[in-house]
């Protein structure tokens, strides 16, 4: 088992452009099972094997997916989202990055009480290593294995990624949870859903300036779970005020800066990485995996 | 983004906010002309720049007369205003406001922002006005009244009044105070803002409501709706690199040390800031060159970060995941040759390609320092720049 995604996992791409068809194809490639795409106007065509629909109700009744990914681009992307929580996808992933923040709250709103799980936008997206693959990050430097990996960046997360397969850490499921300040899922779920999955033994927990998601995550984590959480925070260096890169990595009115976050995860008892070169060894100084998984 | 003073308030009077009658000026002449239009002094003269504690600098001023008003213009305008915000550097002041003064009663503070952890607007009083509201947030928390919007209904009447009898306003007031909080709820929504801050907000002798200084700060991702909200943006305000960046694509944001960083995706990017001042390094730039970057792209972004003169050695992290190494190694040596590198440059590839990408290098005849790993790079740019 896994988290979120398996092998059974049938996906959708929704926005059947360059990179979407790019992304599609690299998903298949990896052995997700990739039953089809929606881009309005398009319905009926066949683009490079990929059954093409109009509406993503036609195309959950015609496939039966149960997850989609989202490549459209950001002025419709919050509409996108919207359309797959109302045909009942239960995973919704949305790679795209530059969403207005004021769609993204009026899609949280949208989804309340609804019971899709939203993961993003600007995201990597997620993968169950050796199962299913959904979003933009390369599937080889992943091995199927025990450890959990939640992040708010992209290639950070392959660098965690690749320090674990370096150690013969496999990975159980990896989740880009996204780098806006108004996303779909923050490490506290993710977390909560690698303490309730039996094929998790340990996480790495990969965050950076600006909000306070990390922090959420690191009370969770000293109040309910069992299993040994690492973690690296990104951006000890970064000037109060300034955008990041992602719009939410940002320290604004003196909060969410990485020294305040490094002490609140120490405090809940997380293995904190003082330098992003350490994120496994941090995990491995408090985590001893069973001998079968270990090189 | 960010914009002036007067172009908020601007705004403002667009949506019906209350804010005292003033203009834009741009020499002395200017000035006293337009405070005797402007009716009765006294007047106030602020200088217009993109930072806040412009009154302790210098930068906002009370005319009595005309001819003052006229002075007090010349004065400022040409000169370079520093605030706890400006950094020691300070800012030219190119442009300054005249507008009415007033009888100032009470100071209030009222902001609007996207609170994250509730992904919803929120608007926020204080009676603590005219003063650093992360100061008042931090010593008395019970003056900060919140109220977070929902997204369908919009800001309601109750929690108006809510905040304004918070906030101690009786009679007609509270009134008033209900119609300045939907248009700043109004204007924030419509303009796309990140934030909007009446810093003061005062209640005046004459029992009016007036917005005495704004902030906004706009969404850079809903930019695309608000052509005319962008045609604000000055770029004089702004690091001229950031801008060129920004022209490019890039997302680059300008430091204080001297080893230049180029980086694949944001959240590397910040990591290897980190690990360069964890070897004992400082890094002179975030930047990130994207997924998809392109030879012209990389070329770019050597150009910008060499045009800081503060860089004594460049450090390319690359994780290759959909970008393949061979394409940014391609990338990294045309772009030295260009600008024909003279700083030490250590180059990290990982991913995609990466053994062809380290041949290029190698084979390139360029003195790039190789690495394994971002400790290795780091402890190398370090102590190539320290030799140098």
């Amino acid at each position: 088992m896994s988290i979120l995604v398996s092998k059974e996992t049938k996906v959708i791409t929704q926005g059947l452009g360059v990179t979407g068809l790019f992304h599609a194809n690299g998903a298949r490639e990896y052995g997700t099972q990739m039953v089809g795409g929606v881009t309005p106007g398009k319905g009926g065509c066949i683009m490079d094997g990929f059954p093409v629909y109009d509406t993503v109700r036609e195309a959950v009744r015609m496939t039966g997916a149960s997850a989609s990914v989202i490549y459209v681009p950001p002025p419709f992307a919050a509409d996108a989202i919207m359309e797959a929580v109302d045909a009942g996808i239960g995973v919704v992933v949305c790679i795209t990055e530059g969403i207005p923040v004021l769609d993204m709250v009026k899609v949280k709103q949208f989804m309340r009480g609804k019971s899709s799980r939203l993961i993003g936008p600007n995201c990597p997206g997620i993968i169950t290593p050796g199962e299913c693959k959904i979003g933009i990050m390369p599937g080889y430097i992943h091995r199927p294995g025990k450890v959990g990996v939640v992040s708010r960046s992209g290639t950070l997360t392959y660098e965690a990624v690749w320090q674990l397969t370096g150690y013969g850490l496999g990975q159980s499921t990896c989740v880009g949870i996204g780098g806006d300040p108004v996303n779909g899922t923050n490490h506290l779920d993710v977390l909560r859903m690698f303490e309730e999955d039996p094929d998790t033994e340990a996480v790495i927990m990969i965050g950076e300036i600006g909000g306070t998601s990390e922090e959420e995550g690191a009370y969770f984590v000293r109040d309910h779970m069992t299993k040994p959480v690492a973690a690296y925070i990104a951006g000890v260096t970064a000037p109060p005020g300034k955008r990041m890169g992602h719009a939410g990595a940002i320290i604004s009115g003196g909060k969410g800066t990485a020294a305040e976050k490094v002490a609140v995860l120490e405090e809940c008892g997380i293995s904190v990485a003082a330098s992003p070169a350490e994120m496994a060894l941090a995990l491995l100084k408090i985590y001893r995996p069973c001998r079968s998984r270990a090189l | 983004m960010n914009i002036h003073e007067y172009q908020a308030k601007a705004i403002l009077r667009k949506f019906g906010v209350p804010v005292p009658n003033g203009h834009v000026c741009y020499n002395g002449a200017s000035a006293r002309e337009w405070a005797k239009r402007l009716g009765d002094g006294p007047w106030v003269v602020k200088a217009q720049i993109h930072a806040g504690g412009r009154g302790k600098g210098g930068g906002v001023k009370l005319a009595r007369t005309a001819d003052e008003v006229r002075n007090i213009a010349r004065d400022m305008l040409g000169m370079t205003l520093r605030t706890h915000q400006t950094g020691p550097e300070g800012k030219l002041v190119t442009r300054v406001l005249v507008e009415n003064g007033c009888n100032i009663e009470r100071e209030l503070y009222v902001s609007l922002l996207v609170d994250r952890t509730t992904s919803k607007v929120t608007v926020m009083a204080s009676t603590e006005g005219g003063m650093d509201i992360e100061e008042v947030a931090a010593a008395t928390p019970e003056k900060i009244f919140r109220e977070a919007v929902d997204p369908v209904v919009g800001l309601t009447a109750f929690q108006c009044r809510n905040l304004a009898f918070s906030l101690g306003l009786t009679g007609k007031l509270t009134v008033r105070a209900g119609a300045l909080l939907q248009g700043l709820y109004n204007t924030f929504i419509a303009c796309d803002c990140s934030l909007l801050e009446i810093n003061p907000l005062v209640v005046t002798k004459e029992g009016d409501l007036l917005a005495l200084d704004a902030k906004f700060g706009f969404d850079d991702n809903a930019m695309f709706r608000h052509l005319q909200i962008g045609d604000m943006r000055d770029f004089d305000e702004e690091d001229p690199n950031e801008v060129e960046a920004s022209q490019n694509d890039l997302s680059y944001v300008s430091l204080a040390g001297n080893i230049g960083c180029l980086v694949n995706g944001a959240g590397l990017a910040m990591a290897t800031m980190d690990i360069i001042k964890f070897s004992g390094g400082e890094p002179a730039n975030f930047l990130d060159v994207g997924g998809g970057a392109t030879i012209e792209r990389v070329t770019e972004a050597f150009k910008i970060i060499l045009s800081d003169k503060k860089v004594k050695g460049i450090l390319v992290n690359i994780f290759g995941g959909i970008m393949k190494c061979d394409v940014i190694a391609t990338g990294v040596i045309e772009a030295a040759r260009q600008v024909s590198l003279k700083v030490p440059l250590v180059v990290r590839l990982e991913g995609t390609n990466v053994e062809a990408g380290k041949e290029l290098l190698a084979a390139s005849g360029l003195n790039i320092i190789a690495a394994e790993g971002m400790a290795d790079a780091a402890q190398k740019i370090v102590q190539a720049v320290a030799a140098a």
